[in-house]
């Protein structure tokens, strides 16, 4: 990063906020955001030298604001009509002194806007990193590899189809919100996993993108601090991204759960999402997010892996299980029945998945995990191969082709 | 000048190379390391412009289209083509000699008994635009 940390943690949470002010104001959605990229780079530049205004949001929303009268006086001009819309504009009022809840309200139907419905998973991803979260487009590219000009072109496309949709910037009716509220926390959860289990690249953390999702989950529960989806996402964002010292080793390989050295976890994250989880739970509206978080929670609850209580992790996963319907859900499942009823018991769970998750990487990869644990050696090395052929993470292939030659080394 | 240095999938290497599931953990982890290395010591020189490895021929996938019917997809491993491209690291650098250098370095990478593997490295120049 080329500019100072207080700056750029500075714009990064104003962006959103003045983003939100901005389209509410003008209500172009794409024009508002270019603005609004335009103002920060202004400020990016004249803090450092100049010092950071006393309100950094205003300061966004005046030089954005500005910049969108200019853009449409000149537009005015072209067309050779009478500037009096654009006069109009200029002249409204400006943005009332923002209150902390109004704000995070603003943030939010931001967040709804670019989690529409139109969009491909990819391209929500995109443009939630660029208009909530203030990363610059070479800076998405990077974290995606892609291109910085291909990521454009992505992110330039879904704020057309946002625009397309012709949705005001309002919040959404009472009756959508639930359904678009799970979109938004499936997009932030994206984020995270894109960020935790990098899915292609060499890299097993891309740390940033698990920061930024779990700086998400923050705004989002600004505004919705009574939600406990909202809650258990952020939980088990935290307690999963307590782990990530711990995750890899010195040479980037993968380290399971069961050996990793838990003196490096995160114990202040893991006490905020225990906290966090507790409070949601006692709300009393369980559901998928909460369910994982308290899975998580058990882990971290351990001090050594053998004080992990199985048996109510079992209880947790087969809840799970019936809330989503997920067939990778009853893998874990699998794994948690063999750690309380015996390896046996585990293999017999796994059976039932050989259709809905055939030839899947996870399934071979938990199987030969079962059958090294019920001492078959020569059929866990098969499938780890096989698990190894069909994974398309590269340390995680790099991890099973080890599993397989380490018990092929033990056998003789 | 760019070149592309490629892999193959059960590529010409040293005769008695087992599967890598079959070396032992710590080859495994001298191949891997040496590979990481190198890269990093290319990207250093501003050499590396970009390294990938790519997913087995087990996933791979052959699709032949007339542009007009269904396209036909033809699913992975395909026992009659026995080589599949493994990975490439395209570089960027002064001369041929400094691309054949770097690609006798990759063929050299540790195998099983840590001594080289011998795999064979495609060396292919990258076309560029018109030369003046």
């Amino acid at each position: 990063m080329r500019r100072p940390p207080d700056t750029e943690s500075l714009l990064r949470e104003a962006a959103p906020q003045a983003l939100a002010a901005v389209v509410r104001r003008f209500g172009d959605f794409g024009e508002s955001e270019d603005a609004v990229q335009e103002a920060m780079i202004d400020a990016a530049r004249q803090w450092p030298a100049q010092g950071v205004p006393e309100n950094p949001v205003g300061w966004l929303i005046h030089v954005a604001s500005r910049r969108m009268t200019d853009r449409i006086r000149s537009e005015a001009a072209r067309r050779g009509r009478e500037d009096a819309v654009a006069a109009d504009r200029v002249e409204a009022p400006p943005p009332s002194e923002p209150d902390a809840a109004g704000d995070s309200d603003d943030t939010l139907v931001l967040m709804f806007m670019c989690c529409h419905p139109a969009l491909t998973p990819a391209s929500t991803i995109a443009l939630t990193l660029r208009a909530v979260a203030g990363l610059t487009t070479a800076e998405i590219g990077s974290a995606f590899m892609v291109p910085e000009a291909t990521m454009a072109q992505r992110i330039s496309r879904a704020k057309k189809s946002v625009e397309a949709s012709a949705e005001p910037f309002r919040m959404p009716a009472a009756d959508e919100r639930p359904e678009r509220l799970r979109s938004v926390l499936r997009v932030v959860y994206l984020i995270f996993n894109e960020g935790y289990v990098s899915s292609g690249g060499p890299d097993l953390a891309r740390a940033e993108l698990a920061a930024e999702a779990i700086r998400l989950a923050r705004i989002a529960r600004l505004a919705l601090p009574e939600d406990p989806e909202v809650a258990g996402l952020l939980a088990l964002m935290l307690l999963t991204d307590a782990r990530r010292e711990a995750r890899t080793d010195a040479a980037g390989k993968l380290v399971p759960l069961d050996e990793q050295d838990r003196s490096l976890w995160d114990r202040a994250a893991i006490a905020e999402g225990v906290a966090l989880l507790a409070e949601a739970v006692a709300r009393g509206a369980v559901g998928e997010y909460q369910l994982q978080a308290a899975i998580a929670a058990e882990h971290a609850r351990a001090a050594r892996p053998e004080d992990t209580d199985w048996r109510e992790i079992l209880g947790l996963y087969g809840l799970l299980e019936r809330i989503t319907g997920n067939p990778m859900v009853a893998l874990n499942r699998a794994i948690a029945a063999a750690m309380v009823d015996g390896p046996e018991a585990g293999l017999a769970l796994l059976a039932e998945l050989d259709d809905p998750l055939a030839g899947h990487h996870r399934l071979h990869a938990t199987r030969a995990h079962l059958l090294e644990l019920a001492g078959d050696a020569d059929a866990a090395i098969a499938e780890y191969r096989l698990a190894a052929e069909r994974t398309s993470s590269l340390p995680e292939q790099q991890y099973l082709t080890t599993q397989a030659a380490r018990l092929n080394e033990r056998r003789g | 000048m760019k070149f592309m240095l490629l892999q193959d999938y059960g590529g010409i290497m040293r005769e008695g190379v087992p599967v890598m599931s079959e070396w032992p953990p710590q080859a495994i982890e001298a191949h891997i390391a040496f590979q990481k290395d190198l890269n990093a010591e290319l990207r250093e020189r501003g050499e590396l412009v970009e390294a990938q490895a790519l997913t087995t021929p087990e996933l791979a996938k052959f699709v032949v289209s007339d542009g007009a019917s269904t396209p036909v997809v033809t699913d992975g491993p395909f026992p009659e083509s026995k080589e599949l491209l493994a990975g490439y690291r395209m570089i960027d650098v002064e001369s041929i000699e400094r691309a054949l250098e770097i690609a006798a370095r990759a063929s050299a990478a540790p195998a099983h008994d840590g001594a080289a593997i011998e795999q064979a490295i495609e060396v292919r120049e990258v076309m560029g635009p018109i030369e003046h």
